[in-house]
């Protein structure tokens, strides 16, 4: 198991240098797919395989999918990836990358100081999981439940193609501005 | 395997994410890039759930993930939104935000 | 009998209500049946009330009521209750009956004003408070009705606010009143820190078991509350607000003079003389200071030319005649001198504010003359005023209490001869300036054209006044004369008798050398301003004569000094602070808050890049903490 770990581990790395580093916004989302994957044998070989399968289908399938449509609806493609290969140049990403590289070294450092064990695929049965979800998380449950309401709430109010104006004062502003010019 | 190698990989993971958000300029990668680093925030959680052989780190990962659910959802939908109105996807172009004012006009007699 | 007690000072507060909130809107009939209505009603519950605390009198000496609980922190109580007790009685009468008769008088002086309804509504406020101050059964209210008279009084004084003068009037009666509160209320605190209580009756049990007399604290705290009714009573030094108070409405100096403030002073000593007699000192100088303003206001009263400043002069020495008789431990007698002299102040001054308002707003006693054929009853009302001023023998009520004052100034224990001289030398300018008044108001030529005459409901209150100026000294009579001294008998149950000195000398004799003091007054008067005006034409060539008259007119100087030992020193340091110092901290603390906003708004590009790297270098710094501690 500690083999399936490492690869995966590997794997997942990789695959998210790719996605961020993917002019093209399709192909990052299929490197984000691979990513997904991986993260989700890593989740099998500690003993999740609850949490390793809905990662598979929600993230690697209902988000991505998400990805996918807007980027179909908006129709950016291999003009957008031109573009991106123009905006990312040396000086715009060297300072960020220093300054995260930083912040990992200061993670792993604090992590290697703290106590380790080693972890075995002692799997949590699910049961255990629902239990602990539908008994002391029970607030946060209806409360996540509320926030998936005002999401779909929220993405249908914002994603509604209305008019272009979104005060009646800004359209008399414009016109207004029109009659002047 | 030692447990911090798994932190490890999760830490690595998010920094990758973080990269992201900070070097793309368009709004669809950020928003990918926000991802991965949810995601590996849900890793963390996840080994330390191991660790512990408690299911409250996979619970805490059931929320991350309603949580990315509707995070992308809304997301997607301003992005959508932005580019209708402004026919970019170009956050740099995106700031309405700035400070403006001009200190010179506020000041005190 | 409790509610008809709270009725007394809810009425006037009911009127005050009635006619601040609403009183633009109603007719000024209705105005002023309300306002003097509401003050007339307590007059007359006043007035039923003493007959009943006459009849049967209470076990306890006095009504009380208590009509909530005020306030209440660790072991300080403090009630909203009502105490009337023989002397509280006697101020209750006087406030509510005079007041009632100056605001029936008011209705028809204000008729033209057209903030009729504001006037009424002070009045009746004014009213409220100084009955609130008597009535108190602790300290607390006590207070609350004093600071509530200071408010009044500053309303009313600068009522006519359009015009400068009046407004620095009330400001300056505000001022100098609220030096002596300060040291009232300091004194309060110094009480309540001895005797852990501020209620009147408590306060009387205990101060004699816990002070030894003449102790430095109980010296203090007498010092303290004397100062206070000498700041409300404008006693020297405090006493200059009170020439400058003629701003106001005539019907209001005559509330200020008779009825209220300048007597609460007589009243907080009065009530406290507890607290008075374990201080011997305290007494000494309360009389001291008595003595010490009957003259020097009496001198002023001289040379005024104003006709109510020269009241007002009056009020201020005979107000000092009072503390005089309190100082000597002759209580009654001060508060019986209150009693006549609320009548005939009252009187006076209302009539002189009819005079004025028939000459057109003059105020110069030299520009009047020759009025007595025409406003007759206005003159014959007047002199029964002014010969109560001037303390006439038996037909006055004046006499009656003068003679007391005079008598126990050398008599009681604390009396001595020298006071007693001041005293007859006040009694001699008092009947001098009296005559002048008379004589140039009312004799000689006239010079000004007289206008309309007063109405009946001005004249009214005046003729009531006048025969109350002649009678009411009747009910107390010198010991050698007759036997009736029902006054005295009324407010021994609250005030000690006084204790005369061994041997005591003969008491008709000195009664004697008054009246010829007076008479002497009289005739001098009568003498330089109408037998022979040559002389003081004379004395206007001499210049230590002349110097002399602008000495007293100007009141002693006392403005003058103030204004060196006071206003200048404090213009000075603000010259000195004219670019404000303290300012400039803040300002310089704004300008560095605007530096530093132009520096971190630049951080403010609206871009979220910049923002998430913010927070990346945050997270770094504290990662960094934590590895480095």
């Amino acid at each position: 198991m500690n083999y399936l770990f490492y690869i995966s581990s590997v794997v997942a790395i990789v695959a998210t240098i790719m996605v961020i580093t993917r002019y093209h916004p399709v192909h990052a989302l299929l490197y984000l797919v691979v990513s997904f994957l991986a993260v989700s044998m890593i989740f099998l070989s500690l003993g999740a395989p609850f949490v390793a399968i809905l990662e598979i289908i929600l993230y690697a399938g209902a988000i991505i999918v998400l990805f996918i449509f807007v980027v179909m609806m908006l129709n950016i493609g291999s003009e957008a990836a031109a573009q991106e290969k123009q905006w990312i140049k040396t000086q715009t990403w060297a300072g960020p990358t220093i300054l995260t590289a930083i912040l990992l070294a200061e993670l792993l450092v604090l992590m290697i100081r703290g106590d380790s064990t080693t972890i075995t695929d002692q799997s949590v049965p699910i049961k255990q999981i629902s239990f602990s979800l539908y008994k002391e998380y029970i607030i946060a449950v209806e409360l996540v439940g509320f926030l998936l309401m005002a999401g779909i709430v929220g993405a249908a109010h914002i994603g509604r193609h209305k008019k272009r104006y979104l005060h009646r004062f800004l359209r008399e502003k414009e016109e207004r501005e029109s009659v002047k010019l | 395997m030692a447990s911090y190698s798994v932190l490890a990989v999760a830490a690595i993971l998010f920094t990758l994410g973080l990269i992201g958000v900070l070097t793309r300029r368009n709004v669809i990668f950020i928003l990918i890039s926000v991802e991965v680093m949810l995601n590996a925030a849900g890793l963390a959680f996840v080994a330390a759930g191991a660790r512990w052989g408690q299911p409250d780190g996979q619970v805490m990962f059931l929320f991350i993930l309603a949580m990315a659910a509707s995070e992308v959802s809304v997301g997607l939908a301003l992005v959508m939104q932005v580019y209708h109105q402004h026919k970019t996807l170009d956050v740099t172009r995106l700031n309405v935000l700035k400070d403006d004012i001009d200190i010179q006009e506020i000041k005190v007699q | 009998m409790h509610q008809t007690l709270s009725l007394i000072p809810a009425l006037p507060l009911a009127g005050f209500l009635i006619l601040s909130l609403l009183g633009r809107r109603l007719p000024n009939r209705l105005v002023a049946l309300i306002g003097a209505g509401v003050i007339s009603a307590a007059a007359i519950i006043a007035i039923w009330l003493g007959i009943s605390f006459l009849q049967a009198p209470p076990d306890s000496g006095a009504y009380s009521v208590e009509l909530w609980r005020w306030m209440s922190v660790a072991n300080f109580n403090c009630s909203f209750s009502l105490h009337v007790d023989a002397l509280s009685l006697v101020f209750v009468f006087v406030i509510t009956f005079v007041g009632a008769l100056i605001h029936i008088y008011s209705a028809g002086f204000m008729k033209h004003d057209r903030d009729y309804a504001r006037f009424f509504a002070s009045m009746n406020l004014f009213v409220c408070a100084m009955l609130l101050l008597v009535m108190a059964d602790n300290l607390v209210l006590l207070y609350l009705g004093w600071e509530g008279v200071g408010l009044c009084s500053y309303l009313l004084i600068g009522f006519w606010y359009e015009t400068t003068a009046n407004v620095q009037a009330a400001n300056k009666a505000f001022y100098i009143t609220r030096v002596g509160d300060t040291a009232m209320a300091i004194g309060f605190f110094l009480l309540f820190r001895e005797l852990g209580t501020l209620d009147i009756p408590a306060i009387q049990k205990l101060a004699p078991e816990h002070f030894t007399s003449g102790s430095p604290i109980i010296t203090a705290i007498a010092l303290l509350l004397l100062a206070g009714g000498m700041g409300k009573s404008a006693q020297v030094p405090l006493q200059t607000w009170l020439p400058d108070a003629m701003a106001g409405p005539s019907p209001v100096s005559a509330l200020i003079h008779a009825a209220t403030m300048v007597t609460a002073g007589v009243y907080l000593v009065a009530r406290m003389h507890v607290l008075f007699q374990l201080s011997p000192l305290v007494m000494s100088i309360t009389a001291v200071i008595g003595a010490l303003t009957l003259f020097i206001a009496g001198c002023s009263a001289m040379v005024q030319t104003d006709i109510k400043r020269i009241l007002a002069y009056s009020t201020i020495s005979q107000v000092g005649y009072m503390f005089l008789a309190l100082g000597v431990g002759a209580w009654s007698a001060g508060v019986f001198h209150f009693f006549t002299h609320a009548f005939f102040k009252a009187l006076l001054f209302l009539a002189a504010g009819a005079v004025i308002e028939s000459l057109h707003h003059e105020h110069g006693i030299f520009k009047m003359g020759g009025l007595k054929n025409k406003m007759p009853l206005v003159f014959y009302t007047f002199l029964a005023g002014a010969a109560a001023l001037a303390a006439l023998p038996l037909i006055t009520a004046g006499f009656f209490s003068k003679d007391q004052v005079l008598w126990y100034a050398l008599s009681a224990n604390g009396g001595n001869p020298l006071l007693w001289i001041v005293a007859l030398l006040g009694a001699f300018i008092t009947a001098f300036y009296t005559t002048r008044l008379m004589l140039v108001v009312f004799w000689g030529t006239e010079k000004t054209h007289v206008g309309e005459l007063p109405g009946r409901l001005m004249t009214l209150p005046l003729v009531i006044l006048a025969i109350l100026s002649i009678c009411a000294g009747f009910i107390e009579w010198p010991h050698n004369m007759l036997h009736i001294t029902l006054f005295s008998d009324l407010v021994q149950k609250v005030l000690p008798p006084v204790v005369e000195a061994e041997p005591v000398p003969s008491e008709a004799l000195f009664q004697l050398i008054a009246v010829v003091a007076t008479f002497s007054g009289v005739f001098v008067g009568y003498l330089l301003y109408r037998k022979n005006t040559s002389i003081i034409e004379s004395w206007k060539q001499t210049p230590a004569m002349v110097w002399l008259r602008d000495f007293f007119y100007t009141g002693w100087k006392f403005d003058e000094l103030y204004n060196i030992l006071f206003v200048r020193p404090f213009v000075f340091i603000t010259q000195l602070n004219k670019q404000d110092v303290i300012d400039k901290i803040y300002a310089g603390i704004v300008s560095l808050f605007q530096r530093l906003n132009g520096i971190f708004s630049v951080s403010q590009d609206g871009s979220v890049r910049t923002y998430v790297i913010g927070v990346l270098i945050g997270i770094i710094f504290i990662l960094a903490l934590q590895l480095i501690l």
